[in-house]
């Protein structure tokens, strides 16, 4: 069965009927109610393949396996670090989940409180969230700049497969890792490149509701004055690759 | 039936009438959720705040998240002023909103955390309650907190004989002719259509009641249909957030 990708999208409140029939399977967000399955979140539903799912539209981060986040240290404890990324509960980096060897009585000389890191989610408990640094691309941040859009614009700034970060990139040639807590750290070779992209990305930002989004995005970009190439050069490419694994706009 | 003494509203309105309602959600852009919802000059603003860690930790519930609400009026929302502060009242109020709204939220995924409903009345115009667990319900949908269904409140009463949906101030505490005023807040959810809040402040005959709920349950569908139509309206004009 076919079914055209705009009527399949709808808002949803809680409690409402997303689709009816007992063929379709209640997925993240829903729940069965007889023939029906019902919204249990205030959201776009989604239809694809008689899987029915509701992505949040508002509201705060929940953490999830495989994700990238991005936090500051807040706590040191023998054995790790606290991690605070604006979730419900902080998450905990244990040394063992660091790529190199650490004294366990100098844990503030490799990450002091304040000091900001990429990490993966490793685990979500009920008393908290493990997460780790020992994949390529995670780590501390040092240099360039974070800024924060809320962790339901995130999607649009990655975009289908990666695709705004490699505009973005393409254009102002600085780094962007995108966190799905919502934060986002700006890497590049000088302030200026960082401010350009900030801007790019305050756009996006502004402007995640609409249709068409990524040649909107093109026009701004020319109308900074910057030219739009694919690609862009290397460095932390493996990043990207990881957000794209985990939550692109239309990960289907 | 002897004839009732309150045979036209001062208002206007017909007896199954609701005042204007206006709802919007996202007005405070900081906040993970919030919503005003405005029935006549009674308004209502919700804010929802989490999950977040609960403390102290001894009230942190392993099995799921708690959630507290807090109710209350601001001092210049009458025209004598409030006493700023919790009160018999709003503590009461806050109790029978959050029984009220834990009917439909799910908070078994979050555990050991706590959602914060915060609701405060800048203008009372009666049915503060009813409208307070309106913008609340709104607001923990805007804060994506998993609900079963939405949640609708609606403040009937009776004057004298005469049965009266979204009574007003005058209404509410002014009117004593014949048998006087009662006033009967309930709440209903949106899907199963079960009552999840109940008060009732008087005397009235059990087949009074019946009606009562009756035209409860109308109106909370108007209601409903507001709350929906506001939740849905945001995807255009939803403010930029707030940076923290």
């Amino acid at each position: 069965m076919k079914m055209d990708k705009e009527e399949s999208r709808q808002m949803v409140v809680p409690g409402e009927t997303v689709v009816s029939g007992s063929g379709y399977l209640p997925g993240e967000g829903t729940y069965r109610d007889g023939e029906d399955v019902v919204a249990e979140r205030y959201g776009i539903s989604n239809i694809f393949e008689k899987h029915v799912r509701v992505v949040p539209v508002s509201g705060a981060y929940y953490p999830r396996r495989g994700n990238t986040i991005i936090g500051t240290i807040i706590d040191i404890t023998f054995n790790g670090w606290l991690i605070d990324f604006g979730g419900a509960q902080n998450a905990f980096l244990p040394v063992a989940e660091v790529p190199r060897y650490i004294n366990r009585n100098e844990l503030r000389e490799y990450l002091d409180f304040g000091e900001a890191v990429v990490v993966k989610v490793w685990d979500v408990k009920s008393r908290g969230t493990d997460v780790s640094m020992k994949m390529r691309g995670f780590g501390k941040i040092e240099g360039g700049q974070i800024i924060n859009v809320g962790p339901n614009k995130v999607p649009r700034i990655i975009g289908k497969e990666g695709s705004m970060v490699k505009l973005i990139r393409g254009a102002t040639g600085c780094d962007i890792t995108v966190g799905q807590n919502g934060k986002v750290w700006i890497y590049g070779k000088d302030i200026e490149g960082e401010i350009t992209t900030r801007k790019i990305i305050e756009f996006i930002v502004e402007n995640a509701t609409i249709y068409g989004l990524t040649e909107k995005v093109e026009e701004y970009i020319k109308e900074l004055g910057l030219e739009v190439k694919s690609g862009g050069y290397g460095g932390m490419d493996d990043v990207e690759v990881i957000d794209q694994n985990t939550d692109g706009e239309d990960d289907e | 039936m002897s004839k009732s003494l309150y045979a036209k509203r001062k208002s206007g309105r017909a007896f199954d009438e609701v005042r204007p309602l206006r709802a919007e959600v996202g007005v405070v852009p900081s906040a993970d959720g919030s919503a005003i919802f405005e029935s006549g000059t009674t308004h209502a603003i919700a804010v929802v705040r989490g999950p977040r860690t609960l403390h102290p930790q001894h009230m942190q519930n392993p099995r799921a998240g708690i959630l507290r609400v807090s109710y209350g009026m601001m001092p210049f929302s009458v025209e004598d002023r409030i006493r700023p502060g919790p009160s018999r009242r709003s503590e009461e109020i806050s109790k029978v909103t959050e029984w009220a709204l834990s009917c439909v939220v799910d908070l078994s995924e979050f555990p050991n955390t706590v959602v914060d409903v915060f609701i405060q009345i800048p203008q009372a115009d009666a049915g503060t309650r009813v409208a307070g667990i309106n913008a609340a319900a709104m607001a923990l949908a805007h804060a994506g907190i998993p609900m079963k269904e939405m949640v609708s409140a609606i403040g009937v009463g009776k004057l004298d004989k005469t049965l009266v949906v979204d009574l007003d101030k005058h209404e509410d505490s002014e009117y004593k002719d014949g048998e006087g005023s009662t006033d009967i807040p309930m709440a209903f959810t949106s899907r199963s259509g079960r009552i999840c809040l109940l008060q009732l402040d008087g005397k009235i005959s059990i087949d009074e009641f019946k009606e009562v709920v009756k035209m409860g349950r109308e109106a909370c569908k108007k209601v409903l249909e507001v709350q929906s139509s506001a939740l849905k309206g945001i995807g255009s004009k939803e403010k930029k957030r707030g940076k923290k």
